[in-house]
């Protein structure tokens, strides 16, 4: 069974959203989904500044079986993407959660967070998908 | 090994005639070589000896069962090829004037006359060279379509999820937005999200009929009219032609534009990298868009369709009429065939699925789609057998290649785990199908006892287990002298 951390939302395109308490989250793809994408060889993340609608694709992730969207799961600017990732795409797969985060928002909208799943409807999500 | 390994400085590979070393005075100074170009240093002999070998240890259709799902490759006849070859054509050249081509242009035109029967279009042009250009010239014809009419708002593609991925990329190049359409669990387009979909923004949408889950589309003619109503039109991507080939044509369901890979259904040569033909073909409205040239008919001779006869045209594809060699080709391959010949191929493709399909599930696999009938493929999906002994759908392509299978195409499409996506087409035994069902078998035994052992797969090939993750974060495609 794949990690599911309790403090952190998720979106049924398997992101990750983590509430900074500042008016920003951090957004990455969850450990269920790298491990259903296998080794990353590519991952590309949004520029800083980029202004984001919930659901628009944003990110790439490239493993050696297939390149897959990321999909921002709430309204902002993105105010950080995570640059290491471009020399260093394996990250995501040994620390989704931690280093392997893809890039950093100012929310528009906070109410948007009250949208998207907790641990437990998401760890619903991946048991009826497997 | 690489030919340059073979090199030996200072040893020249001259022909055998004798001939005298020619000064050259005719070519401006700044235009010559200041250094001798990197060429390998090897007799003609070595040469030919070095890629004979490579070409043996390589898989193709003429040597093994090639079941790569989605990709069709069957035998490609001996008698296309010697034909294609008579000295008529081989030694035509593209400028040659039309009255000295007249055969050359009657074997395209009627090829154009076939395929426009065979898909149930209005014209076809052969002018695409290739799957992807042939989807580039239909993408580019709708939005030329869509201008020609003031109608310049509509700026989304709708693509199924199930879509082969030069689908979206084509709709892109085209300057489209991609809007995904999922699908349900039955393997069918999700009409509810299509309807939601569509709107005044709506260009069209790209369709594979029957779709990469090995499935047919079953509600096509819904799909059509959903689309149609929005304004938008219905791009049908041929890569699974063979299924249907003589039976139902997607000009019937409603689509407006068609490309077809002849390099799949109609046996041309296939793989390392083609040469490829993608002719289009298109319903009444798309006709003037039609990329050229393309042959025409008057009275009892023939002629190119040029920017003259075609002012609203797509465009031209390449300096001549596509890949001549490959369009003969299929042109003879389909004169072989003819109209039931041509039925015959998509009833046997099918029944090789489709008994392929009975005997693994007999055998104990799983199918993705288990309640669906096969169309010329399937997708047999080792999810239990992967969570139960470790061994994934890769070991098992990878062990398929020690027994003499190539393997089948895997992990496409993305939406099923641990798959493979099979497709045995018309052209092999029953005994072929029986010995790949036996070696999945085979391997699944191996698998139960010594994980290790199949993870470690191939042994018996020139090249061991390639490390494909390392090969994708370093690529590096490049040799020279510098890299020793």
């Amino acid at each position: 069974m794949s990690n599911v951390p309790t403090d952190l939302k998720y979106t049924k395109s398997h992101e990750w959203v983590k509430d900074n308490g500042d008016g920003t989250v951090t957004v990455g793809v969850t450990d269920h989904a790298q491990e259903l994408l296998g080794d990353m060889v590519f991952v590309e993340v949004p520029e800083s500044g980029r202004e984001l609608s919930a659901g628009e694709d944003c990110a790439v992730v490239e493993s050696v079986k297939a390149a897959s969207d990321v999909y921002s799961p709430v309204s902002g600017e993105v105010v950080e993407g995570n640059e290491e990732l471009a020399d260093a795409p394996e990250t995501v797969n040994s620390d989704a959660y931690g280093e392997g985060w893809m890039f950093k928002l100012k929310l528009a909208d906070s109410g948007e967070l009250g949208g998207l799943m907790d641990a437990a409807a998401y760890e619903e999500l991946v048991a009826s998908e497997s | 090994m690489l030919i340059f390994e073979r090199s030996h400085e200072g040893r020249s590979n001259t022909a055998q005639i004798l001939r005298n070393d020619v000064e050259v005075t005719d070519i401006p100074a700044g235009l010559r070589r200041k250094q001798r170009a990197v060429l390998p240093a090897v007799s003609e002999l070595q040469a030919v000896r070095h890629y004979t070998g490579l070409s043996q240890k390589n898989f193709s259709i003429d040597t093994h069962f090639y079941p790569l799902g989605s990709c069709t490759m069957k035998y490609n006849p001996r008698g296309s090829n010697k034909y294609a070859m008579l000295p008529g054509f081989l030694a035509r050249h593209p400028h040659a004037p039309e009255q000295m081509s007249q055969g050359f242009l009657a074997s395209m035109y009627d090829l154009q006359e076939m395929l426009k029967d065979v898909t149930g279009m209005k014209e076809v042009s052969l002018a695409p060279m290739a799957g992807a250009q042939g989807e580039f010239a239909g993408m580019a014809m709708i939005r030329a379509y869509h201008d020609s009419r003031g109608d310049d708002a509509r700026s989304e593609v709708l693509v199924p999820d199930a879509a082969h991925g030069t689908n979206p990329a084509t709709a892109v190049m085209c300057g489209y937005k991609v809007k995904e359409i999922p699908t349900d669990a039955q393997g069918d387009v999700d009409l509810e999200a299509l309807k939601q979909a569509v709107g005044p923004q709506t260009a069209g949408i790209m369709l594979t009929n029957p779709s990469t889950l090995g499935v047919f589309e079953r509600r096509i003619t819904e799909i059509a009219r959903i689309v149609h109503e929005a304004g938008g039109l219905l791009y049908y991507d041929g890569a699974n032609l063979n299924a249907i080939l003589g039976k139902v044509k997607p000009g019937d369901m409603g689509f407006d534009v068609i490309h077809m890979n002849l390099h799949k259904t109609f046996s041309t040569p296939h793989g390392g990298g083609g040469p490829g033909a993608g002719p289009v073909g298109v319903s009444e409205r798309l006709i003037p868009f039609l990329p050229i040239p393309m042959v025409a008919k008057e009275g009892d001779k023939y002629r190119f369709l040029t920017e003259k006869d075609r002012p609203q045209s797509m465009g031209r594809l390449s300096a001549f009429a596509g890949n001549a060699g490959i369009l003969l080709r299929a042109y003879i391959y389909a004169r072989m065939l003819g109209r039931e010949g041509m039925i015959r191929v998509s009833e046997y493709s099918t029944l090789n699925a489709n008994y392929m399909m009975a005997r693994l599930k007999q055998e104990g696999f799983h199918m993705a789609y288990p309640e669906r009938r096969a169309t010329h493929e399937f997708i047999l999906t080792l999810k239990k057998e992967a969570k139960e002994t470790g061994v994934i759908a890769m070991d098992y392509a990878k062990r398929l290649l020690d027994f003499g299978h190539h393997a089948p195409t895997t992990y496409f499409p993305l939406l099923v785990p641990e798959c493979l996506l099979i497709e045995p087409t018309e052209t092999e035994d029953m005994e072929t199908l029986d010995s790949f069902v036996e070696t999945m078998v085979k391997i699944r035994a191996e698998a139960d006892a010594d994980p290790d052992m199949v993870k470690g797969a191939p042994y018996t090939l020139p090249v061991k287990r390639l490390d494909d993750v390392k090969a994708a974060r370093e690529l590096n495609l490049k040799w020279s002298p510098d890299t020793e």
